[in-house]
């Protein structure tokens, strides 16, 4: 299987290289037709991200593909080749396969089952496309792959659970409220994860956010730019009725809010559920408000677990996703195959068909004299001879075994086919 | 007549044991399978109670065998009323154990029909009864629904996340279908209640006769009472109600069985 991938990732390469080689830009369109020009190429495809460079190649069949990548890769970013050998994997043939349906899946990403590399993939693939560089190999390659990581998505639990503290808050967030439309968010303090969470908030669905700051300019600034509404740093604890979630995190060295003011504040929600996420540290929530019935505390080290667990969850269902890759790697290898056998059928048979067409018109026209009968019994005749001569190679091409791809290769050298295509 | 019945007591054995599966694996096949077999036992099921319905000759409740059958079949009637309006999925999972731990108790009670007493023989008995099971039923969900709200409460207070949590509801949500179930039954409880106080009138001539299921009726009542009093006044919200509702159907079912077996009655089921 002459299926090549080339490239390199976040894991091989840090982002001094990684820069170097990516394809941004006008860079792209001019990169991916240079490399489905070159010598030994059949077919191009071409990701190129910001974790990873990697070309899929469906080549010719000729050895030093990937030395002609490689070269390619150097000239073209004017890197060291020396430079570019470390960094560089390179698989073939069921291997390449098994990648790229990985990357797809997000199996070989820096945060497994992270969704946007699948779109990232088609993109490359639409590229490929509109530029004529993908053809009948690569094209049911990229395909498998996308059906693979719908697969891995519906059958797996692999980007279910969040894997950042921000979307962990969220995650929490929506098993304490059943939806986050129409809830209040309060910003309390300042910092650049409590003001993502905040954004994660209010994109699930956070209908207000109020902003309370030390300083009422900062707190005007930070509502600005999270789209919230600025309060007076000493009325925090009264917006606090009206509240559903608060984010905690300012610089201060002791408990900002202590166990009876959340008791007097639940009392006025009237018992409302209230969601508290203190990131700070030292932490500005003080802990024991955890134990406040219908009020949730999580310090910035909870969150870290939640996200540690969700992680490890993860892996467990990349072992799953491994499985049906593997699946899946079988289905594409029997469509490779069969796809080259079944030419390589017809040109055998048709050679077969044109000797024996040749010689009874050589004997008929040497010989005259026959009549019909006779001439049916010796077309008879040589219509036996070929197709029991045909009919073990052609048997042995439709057979699914492991060396067919070998068998093949015979098959056409041995006929001289490949001359004739 | 008696094969439906079994059949639908393996049914619901099946279907508890998949679910205590379920809860501990976590795979959502499991939880499709657990329905489909709750499904089919409660058709075994019906089809019994017609049965025996068709050869009492009035609502089969007049044994213990009978009416913990009905209680049953009233749980896992409302089961999918819910089940189907809220999907929660794990909610069969929860309540599979009791069902079925209901039906076992009515298989080992003695299943002769007996005559209804002359007394009883009225419409009253099917308005009176129809309306305190279902309500009973409304209740044994509500406690279900209850204990889900108290794992998952202890899931995000504790830090816990696991399986169980990403696939139980939210908090809030638990906590809707908690005091829906509850509305609903205490309505049903209260005409229940009235019902046989007119009934008794009717027959006895008096509406209270202070026999044991009827103050522990009252009791019943009296909890529910409490709980959505409590909503009310917001103290009761969340966690109180959880908790409540399961303490309410522990009372429940004392009224059911402990009344019956333990203390004496004209309301026990002979």
């Amino acid at each position: 299987m002459n299926i090549h991938v080339i490239g390199l990732n976040h894991k091989t390469a840090d982002v001094s290289i990684r820069e170097k080689i990516a394809f941004n830009g006008d860079k792209y369109v001019k990169g991916l037709e240079e490399i489905n020009s070159l010598h030994n190429v059949e077919e191009a495809v071409l990701l190129s991200t910001c974790n990873r460079v990697e070309l899929y190649v469906y080549a010719n069949g000729k050895s030093g593909i990937n030395e002609e990548v490689t070269d390619f890769l150097s000239t073209f970013h004017n890197v060291e080749k020396d430079k570019l050998n470390d960094t560089l994997y390179t698989y073939d043939g069921v291997e390449a396969v098994r990648h790229v349906f990985r990357v797809a899946s997000s199996l070989d990403s820096m945060v497994v089952g992270e969704p946007q590399i699948l779109g990232q993939l088609k993109d490359a693939f639409d590229e490929a496309l509109s530029h004529n560089t993908s053809g009948a190999v690569l094209n049911k390659l990229m395909k498998k792959a996308i059906s693979v990581a719908k697969r891995v998505r519906t059958e797996t639990s692999i980007a279910e659970n969040a894997v950042s503290i921000s979307y962990a808050a969220v995650e929490l967030a929506k098993k304490i409220f059943t939806s986050l439309d129409g809830l209040v968010c309060m910003l309390l303090g300042a910092g650049e994860m409590a003001e993502l969470s905040a954004k994660h908030l209010r994109s699930s669905g956070v209908k207000e956010i109020i902003v309370a700051n030390r300083t009422f300019e900062r707190a005007c600034v930070i509502a600005a730019e999270v789209n919230g509404r600025p309060i007076d740093f000493n009325t925090f604890k009264e917006e606090m009725k009206n509240t559903d979630i608060v984010i905690c995190s300012t610089g201060a060295p002791t408990y900002v809010v202590s166990k009876k003011d959340m008791e007097s504040v639940i009392k006025r929600r009237r018992n409302k559920p209230i969601f508290m996420i203190d990131i700070s540290v030292p932490r500005n929530l003080d802990p024991d408000i955890n134990n406040i019935d219908n009020v949730y505390l999580y310090d910035i080290d909870d969150l870290q677990g939640v996200v540690d667990s969700n992680v490890n969850a993860r892996l467990t269902e990349a072992v799953k996703a491994e499985k049906i890759v593997d699946e899946e790697l079988q289905t594409f290898e029997r469509w490779f195959y069969s796809r080259n056998a079944v030419p390589t059928i017809v040109s055998l048979r048709q050679i077969a068909e044109n000797i024996k067409n040749d010689e009874l018109e050589k004997l008929f026209n040497k010989i005259s004299g026959f009549d019909d009968k006779e001439k049916q019994a010796i077309e008879q005749m040589a219509n036996t001879i070929v197709n029991k001569l045909i009919h073990p190679p052609t048997a042995a091409l439709k057979e699914d075994t492991d060396d067919r791809d070998m068998l093949i290769e015979t098959v056409r050298r041995i006929y001289s086919l490949n001359g004739k295509e | 007549m008696i094969l439906t019945f079994e059949l639908a007591l393996t049914c619901y054995f099946a279907a508890a044991i998949i679910s205590v599966g379920e809860i501990i694996k976590g795979s959502r096949a499991l939880s499709k399978i657990c329905l489909i077999l709750c499904a089919i036992g409660f058709i075994f099921h019906t089809i019994n109670v017609i049965l025996r319905f068709k050869e009492a000759g009035h609502l089969p409740i007049a044994s213990m065998h009978d009416a913990v059958s009905f209680f049953t079949w009233s749980i896992v009637l409302l089961f999918f009323v819910i089940e189907y309006k809220y999907r929660i999925g794990l909610l069969g999972s929860f309540i599979m154990p009791g069902v079925f731990v209901f039906m076992l108790s009515s298989s080992i009670l003695p299943r002769q029909l007996k005559p209804l007493d002359p007394l009883l023989q009225s419409s009253w008995l099917w308005i009176h009864t129809v309306l305190a099971f279902i309500g009973d039923a409304a209740f044994a969900l509500a406690c279900g629904v209850g204990i889900m709200y108290l794992t998952q409460e202890r899931f995000v207070k504790r830090k816990k996340l696991g399986n169980l949590f990403h696939r139980l509801p939210s908090l809030q949500k638990l906590d809707e279908i908690n005091h829906r179930l509850i509305t609903i039954g205490f309505p049903l409880l209260t005409l229940a209640i009235i019902t046989g106080a007119v009934w008794s009138q009717s027959v006895l001539g008096t509406f209270w006769r202070w026999d044991p299921k009827e103050v522990w009726s009252l009791i019943t009542w009296l909890i529910y009472a409490v709980v959505l009093h409590t909503r009310i006044t917001s103290w009761g919200r969340g966690r109180r109600a959880a908790v409540l509702s399961v303490v309410g159907f522990v009372v429940v079912l004392f009224t059911f069985f402990g009344v019956t077996f333990l203390l004496k009655g004209y309301h026990r089921f002979s």
